[in-house]
């Protein structure tokens, strides 16, 4: 690089020299030529019923979902998050779509070779013998399972992993006991919507006493075209269990933007832990911002009993919109809920993240760890609510909220909400918000750390707190990914 | 050998904001050899520094400079690292999070690829770290701190001089490597500069003061005034200009130039 290039430059800019630099590729954007069957476009109570009907579910369920989608009908999108979101055709979307099957393959010789190849490219290899050794994996393409790995080990432990369908069918009691105890069909619009028309997803169950031996991990696939995905996951760990429970998420690339409104709920019975991590890379749109994933998501654990723990970790990279607040309701006496973010926004995404964490019982505690990093024209907010309700004696809560902001197009924003109603309480809250340096770059420039390299590094220090927090098998992923995410975002 | 020219600069100018800062610098560097560069503040020391760097806050508006050949300013600064070039920051930048292990994995990597070889292994680099940290007498902590992150101010100095061993540069630029040092971390610091010493390289050695000079013995010894090489002798000239001060240098080039 010549000395010479930026002598005009605006002080507040990086070297422009770098601008030329492209953007890392979404190396997850291809899409699978999968028989599919999907239902026509368009939302009614007839398209409710059709779901169900297709999906072979009791009355009751039926019943959850027409009360859902009447609820709907009342509500309008709620336009509270610092978000710019464009209008939404909700009858222009295909509620169900999936891969044609005959019935549910029983073994994997009977899964469509094509589905088999799609999880192979993304890493994701079913086949049991070549699976990852210590994860069992749940595949949902658009919108049903296509394959849960490793179940009959964990069946002899007692332990439920399977698709939330099959769970519907093999478990129906656990099923209507848990669904919609923690994330009401009431609870805003999204989960309305999404009580109505969900799915497919995850069904986890741990039974007393039991330490899953073996991470869980639902991998998540947008294929078809249309479509939106609306997936349910629900995770029940009864006294003194554990689990340690990861998501991925990815999507072809294409122009129009897709719907994705999922739900997770989580039930953490006395003394039990549940560590849910995330690794959302869903398609983010172009660089001018057409297509991607519009990631409307509700996620939520109660920890019921006393001593419980429920601990979050995401990691959002991917989709053009992201709206989502995993939250803890610490009903629990001594129990505790962590929340660990990084999220990242590039090029024209926008992402109105955070969590809520209410405290409920007696002593209850909470760590709230928030990493935003912004590049390009993006728009990255941390939302989060901490709430101490008047019986929760001796809680107590950390923020740290942290903003890093890459280039001078882009915009962090912190709103946290603090309601206290226990004067014992103590909630503390830290904010900091930085940029890389240019003088950060040209150490490392002179070390011989190319511009590239070095925000990768320097934003992977950055990101470390949270980064390992994650499960091994996951962090290395998760890495590489927060460097090609950004990848030509600077300078 | 010894005809070889490691560094050439010829009628060398930069700026910094349209200020011109260096004026036309001329400068020879054979292997094996020290130079140090002497000057009052604001004379344009760590702007030449910074300019054979490529630090980017640096216009360079005329003149030349290659590294055994090389033209340096053609070069993006991890090129010019790679080619041999290193810099001892005056002001080592802190990166929060990013341990030295990894962060010297990164430059030794990056290196080894610019030469077109294999990348060390995990086991390579951790002995060629632990090699490389006793001669600066740092600790088997420093691996996992980040980089320069709490680090005290002689433990940055430190710092730097152990990056340059793990590097081998061809040429070394020490900027004000002795300021804001006790004299027990100077003579660890000048103790490591020696040491890596060959008749191979050469250092350029940038300080206000003679006091680094008892340490690391300069060949040449340079003074920088105005943006321009006023003077240059050998080591004996330290020593002047620590006994006369540089008013002495300053009347003389501005009598001149009336």
């Amino acid at each position: 690089m010549d000395n010479s290039k930026d002598k005009d430059k605006d002080k507040n800019e990086l070297p422009d020299a770098l601008h030329d630099a492209t953007r890392g590729e979404y190396k997850y954007g291809f899409e699978s030529d999968i028989d599919t069957h999907r239902i026509d476009r368009g939302l009614s109570e007839e398209v409710v019923r059709t779901i169900s009907r297709l999906k072979e579910e009791p009355e009751w369920l039926l019943d959850f979902r027409l009360k859902a989608y009447r609820y709907w009908l009342t509500l309008e999108m709620p336009r509270w998050a610092h978000l710019d979101i464009p209008p939404i055709d909700y009858q222009a979307i295909s509620y169900y779509a999936a891969p044609r099957a005959a019935k549910r393959p029983e073994s994997l010789d009977e899964v469509d070779p094509q589905i088999l190849d799609t999880f192979n490219r993304l890493g994701i290899p079913l086949q049991e013998q070549k699976a990852l050794s210590g994860m069992a994996v749940d595949a949902v393409m658009d919108s049903v399972s296509v394959k849960t790995t490793h179940r009959e080990a964990l069946a002899e432990k007692g332990i439920i992993f399977c698709s939330f369908s099959e769970a519907v069918k093999d478990y129906p009691d656990l099923v209507r006991r848990y669904l919609g105890s923690v994330v009401s069909y009431r609870d805003n619009f999204f989960a309305a919507l999404n009580s109505a028309v969900f799915s497919d997803g995850s069904f986890v169950y741990i039974p007393k006493g039991v330490r899953c031996p073996m991470e869980l991990s639902t991998y998540f696939r947008i294929n078809a075209a249309g479509t939106g995905q609306f997936e349910r996951t629900l995770i029940v760990a009864d006294d003194d269990s554990y689990v340690s429970y990861l998501e991925g998420c990815t999507a072809p690339m294409r122009d129009e933007n897709q719907l994705h409104a999922a739900i997770v709920e989580i039930v953490v019975e006395d003394r039990a832990e549940v560590k849910y991590s995330t690794v959302q890379n869903w398609y983010a749109g172009d660089a001018e911002g057409r297509g991607g994933v519009y990631n409307f998501v509700t996620k939520r654990g109660l920890c019921r009993g006393d001593s419980s723990k429920l601990s979050w970790t995401q990691v959002e990279t991917g989709s053009a919109i992201t709206w989502k607040y995993p939250g803890c309701i610490l009903k629990g006496d001594n129990s505790v809920g962590e929340f660990y973010s990084v999220a990242v926004t590039n090029n024209r995404q926008q992402a109105d993240t955070g969590t809520k964490m209410i405290h409920v019982g007696r002593n209850t505690r909470s760590t709230i760890v928030s990493k935003g990093i912004s590049a390009g024209h993006s728009q990255n907010s941390y939302r989060g609510l901490v709430k101490v309700a008047p019986g929760a004696e001796g809680a107590r809560n950390y923020t740290q909220c942290d903003s890093l902001l890459l280039g001078s197009d882009c915009g962090a924003h912190t709103f946290p909400y603090v309601d206290v109603l226990n004067p014992s309480a103590i909630v503390e809250h830290e904010a900091t918000t930085s940029k890389i340096s240019e003088q950060q770059l040209f150490y490392c420039n002179q070390r011989g750390i190319p511009t590239e390299e070095a925000v990768g590094l320097i934003v992977n220090g950055y990101a470390k707190e949270v980064m390992n927090k994650l499960p091994m098998e996951f962090a290395v992923e998760a890495q590489k990914l927060l460097s090609i995410t950004l990848e030509g975002s600077i300078g | 050998m010894q005809d070889e020219l490691l560094l050439k600069v010829n009628d060398l100018r930069a700026a910094i904001d349209g200020k011109e800062i260096l004026k036309g610098i001329n400068l020879e560097i054979r292997p094996g050899e020290v130079h140090a560069i002497m000057g009052p503040n604001g004379s344009g020391k760590s702007t030449l520094s910074g300019v054979l760097a490529g630090d980017p806050r640096f216009t360079v508006t005329g003149g030349s400079a290659t590294l055994h050949g090389v033209d340096l300013l053609a070069l993006s600064p991890e090129n010019r690292s790679h080619e041999g070039l290193f810099l001892s920051f005056q002001y080592p930048v802190e990166i929060p999070g990013v341990s030295m292990v990894n962060f010297m994995r990164a430059a030794v990597n990056a290196k080894r690829a610019y030469l077109h070889q294999e990348p060390l292994s995990a086991s390579e680099f951790l002995k060629l770290m632990r090699q490389k940290r006793a001669i600066v007498e740092l600790d088997n902590k420093l691996a996992s701190r980040s980089v320069n992150e709490g680090f005290s101010g002689g433990e940055k100095k430190r710092n730097e001089i152990f990056q340059m061993a793990v590097l081998e540069p061809r040429l070394s630029i020490l900027d004000e490597t002795d300021s804001g040092l006790d004299i027990d971390a100077l003579r660890i610091v000048a103790g490591g500069v020696n040491k890596l010493k060959t008749e191979h390289n050469a250092t350029i050695v940038i300080t206000h003061y003679q006091r680094l000079l008892d340490y690391i013995r300069p060949d040449f010894v340079h003074i920088l005034y105005k943006g321009r090489i006023v003077y240059s002798g050998g080591p004996e000239l330290a020593l002047e200009l620590e006994e006369k001060g540089y008013d002495w240098i300053k009347q003389q080039v501005d009598n001149e130039q009336q």
